[in-house]
């Protein structure tokens, strides 16, 4: 039975941790890139018709930028709800070995799974990035929080920017609307090289860089999964076996 | 359809074509990842697999681009993708630097390489 005096001493120690997550969120550089994506995100809403507060749910619910451009260019465009929910589903497999391999980390001693439950609906390749790069120099007790006010001050500036975009949109030009489009795959680039410290990480990265247009090209079905999996696999394999000889 | 349904129906279709099949992934990892450890092997080939994917996104991000984007020369894409790791590496591995450096490089190729 815990003493009273240390659950005391724990409460305000969450939400320090909470802030301190919410405080490393707003001043990191995904603050800005969150910032223009959703911007651009909310003029691609505001083009397909989509009411403002629609796009802020679908920010708050599904919380994955490719996927909500998919969402709304597929259904703006006529798409049928099975058509778009299979592209949808198609785009989020990333998320599955990202939550297996976020998870532990964040898991301690006297986490229960229901304390994951929303890290793992947090889980984007923003706080992704973040999360891998700053949890493992952290106290196990303090990892839980910190992620997730890292996540809500993410998630904010996406529903806020999203507005922002939305009363904007007649006022954008076709060029500016380009840049924040590719405010996505400068980012996911950036941090995912910046995060490729460990050569297995690497070797996967470049693996990534190859196989996805290669099997794009070819029209393989299910074209990202098989990238992730063949190339991730290679790498793993290389890692071990190097491993294995030293 | 009753005005209440009609309402309602933009959100339920959120529900179905964009929450649901997205969410699915988080919960199946949430399940696969219990009981593994931080440094279990399964989490070093996971970790490896999402790397692979997501840079697989990222090169069809900018390969086969959508919407504004696709207005913008393949060429230039590719270029200012290339300028922007070539600036974070020489940066000493700012994210900051190499991402403005994409964008920026994007803006002024797509201007002065008009297609």
């Amino acid at each position: 039975m815990p003493d009273p005096q240390s659950t005391f001493e724990i409460e305000p120690s969450t939400a320090a941790n909470f802030l301190a997550g919410l405080r490393s969120a707003l001043t990191s550089v995904f603050f800005l890139v969150l910032a223009g994506t959703y911007v651009g995100m909310g003029a691609l809403a505001h083009d397909f018709g989509f009411a403002p507060w629609w796009l802020a749910i679908s920010s708050i619910l599904v919380w994955a930028a490719p996927a909500q451009v998919i969402l709304i260019s597929a259904l703006g465009t006529g798409a049928s709800l099975f058509e778009a929910a299979l592209a949808v589903t198609l785009s989020a497999i990333r998320l599955f070995p990202m939550v297996v391999a976020l998870m532990p980390l964040l898991r301690g001693p006297k986490t229960r799974t229901r304390d994951l439950l929303l890290p793992a609906h947090f889980t984007a390749v923003s706080m992704w990035v973040e999360s891998l790069r700053l949890l493992p120099g952290m106290p196990h007790q303090r990892r839980i929080p910190f992620c997730n006010g890292l996540s809500v001050g993410y998630m904010g500036t996406a529903v806020v920017f999203g507005f922002v975009g939305y009363y904007l949109a007649a006022g954008l030009p076709v060029l500016l609307a380009a840049t924040l489009l590719f405010l996505t795959p400068m980012s996911f680039l950036i941090s995912t090289a910046n995060n490729a410290r460990m050569m297995v990480d690497r070797l996967a990265f470049v693996l990534g860089l190859v196989l996805g247009p290669a099997f794009a090209y070819f029209a393989i079905g299910l074209d990202l999964m098989w990238t992730g999996l063949v190339g991730g696999t290679l790498a793993y394999l290389v890692h071990r076996f190097r491993e294995a000889m030293q | 359809m009753n005005p209440v349904l009609t309402e309602l129906w933009p959100y339920l279709v959120l529900i179905l074509a964009g929450y649901l099949p997205n969410e699915v992934w988080r919960l199946f990892g949430l399940m696969m990842a219990r009981g593994l450890n931080e440094d279990s092997e399964i989490v070093v080939w996971s970790r490896a697999v999402a790397t692979a994917l997501l840079a697989g996104v990222v090169a069809k991000l900018i390969l086969f681009s959508s919407g504004e984007l696709a207005g913008v020369a393949l060429q230039v894409r590719v270029g200012a993708a290339a300028c922007a790791l070539a600036v974070f590496f020489m940066a000493r591995r700012s994210v900051f630097a190499g991402v403005l450096t994409g964008e920026v490089a994007l803006l002024a190729g797509a201007y002065f390489f008009p297609v």
